[in-house]
């Protein structure tokens, strides 16, 4: 039964993903080694579209990956399931917590949290430069330079004020031109 | 009454959905207009209340902010509403997208395009991860648990859930014993 597996690892990655749709990429990447559904190289490419897509990153993740998984059935199965805890615990927490937000225990486990999924999401980078930037020629596996140098020259633009502020979808844009020219 | 209230969540929030690129922070001006300004379901402050609520709540942020809203307007059911319409954009377009790109996948020009995207993907999340590491990280400790649980991660079959459930009780503990030697 697919679809159980799918509900139950979405509703885990909507349970325990905190701090944004990136948040779930690490989850994401965990499923790629678990299953056949989708490969570490597909979920770049869901990133990418689901970046450069309407709609909440981490929803149009998930409904990726369903979608890869099990089709459309799979894609609606897997959002909803990633939606559910959060519908749970909004509910609880509107009903019986005044100033969840400001409460003294929420803002230590925050304290704990955030460096921690920061580190989380630097894992799936990690792997996924393993895929981007590697290349295996005759078995052996080398660190292709050219495109080191292109994620580099990326990053360090990033870190222009003006630069920072434009949508991804430009610098995805910009990715598919640059990997077109220099035939990656 | 209560059903017409759910069917004006579900198509503002559908509309929030399909019309913001990005989610998170990217929706709040989207949010205000439908939320705040066209239907006065509630203020600008509570609007940013909630966003912070849906900020610290696991799962997405958009998600979570439509859900509060929609429970405040009208119950569970309100709040089902809400949240079914602010997935179905991502749902209809992301299935359309799906499917589309399967049957062009294949071909050199689209191949060379996802490798070069591959790349920038990596470059805009290592940029996630330096925004996050930097607001994130205000002390030692701080930067302990960067380090410590890159290294579970990449490194140890240690699940991805496990690492933040424990990030969650060591950041209760520092600043509890923190608390105590200060008194």
């Amino acid at each position: 039964m697919i679809y159980l597996t799918l509900a139950f690892e979405f509703f885990k990655i909507g349970l325990f993903s905190i701090g944004g749709g990136m948040a779930t990429v690490p989850f994401l990447m965990d499923l790629t080694t678990k299953y056949d559904w989708f490969t570490a190289n597909e979920l770049a490419n869901m990133i990418a579209i689901s970046e450069s897509t309407p709609g909440p990153v981490g929803v149009n993740m998930a409904t990726y990956a369903g979608y890869s998984a099990a089709g459309i059935p799979g894609a609606i199965v897997a959002t909803l399931s990633l939606t559910a805890p959060a519908l749970v615990i909004i509910v609880i927490i509107a009903r019986f917590l005044e100033n969840f937000s400001e409460n003294p225990t929420v803002k230590s486990v925050f304290y704990g949290i955030r460096p921690t999924v920061a580190a989380l999401i630097g894992y799936a980078v990690w792997e996924l430069l393993q895929i981007a930037i590697v290349v295996t020629r005759n078995g052996v596996s080398q660190i292709d330079i050219l495109s080191a140098l292109i994620c580099l020259a990326a990053f360090l633009l990033l870190q222009i004020k003006q630069l920072k502020k434009l949508h991804p979808l430009v610098w995805i844009a910009a990715g598919a031109v640059i990997g077109i020219l220099f035939q990656l | 009454m209560k059903l017409k209230k759910m069917a004006q969540l579900y198509i503002s929030f559908f509309k929030i959905g399909g019309l913001t690129f990005g989610g998170g922070l990217a929706m709040l001006p989207m949010l205000q207009r439908e939320v705040v300004e066209t239907h006065h379901w509630c203020t600008e402050e509570e609007i940013l209340d909630m966003y912070a609520i849906g900020q610290c709540t696991p799962g997405i942020i958009a998600v979570n902010t439509a859900t509060y809203v929609g429970y405040k307007q009208a119950g569970f059911f309100g709040g089902v509403a809400a949240t079914l319409g602010v997935i179905s954009p991502s749902i209809i377009i992301i299935c359309l997208v799906a499917s589309i790109l399967q049957n062009f996948i294949h071909l050199p020009a689209v191949e060379h395009a996802l490798a070069g995207i591959r790349i920038i993907v990596c470059a805009l999340m290592l940029n996630t991860v330096v925004t996050m590491a930097r607001k994130g990280i205000i002390d030692i400790l701080g930067g302990i648990l960067f380090v410590a649980a890159f290294i579970l991660a990449c490194f140890t079959p240690v699940p991805t859930a496990l690492i933040i459930v424990l990030a969650g009780i060591i950041g209760v503990i520092a600043r509890s014993v923190e608390g105590r030697t200060r008194k």
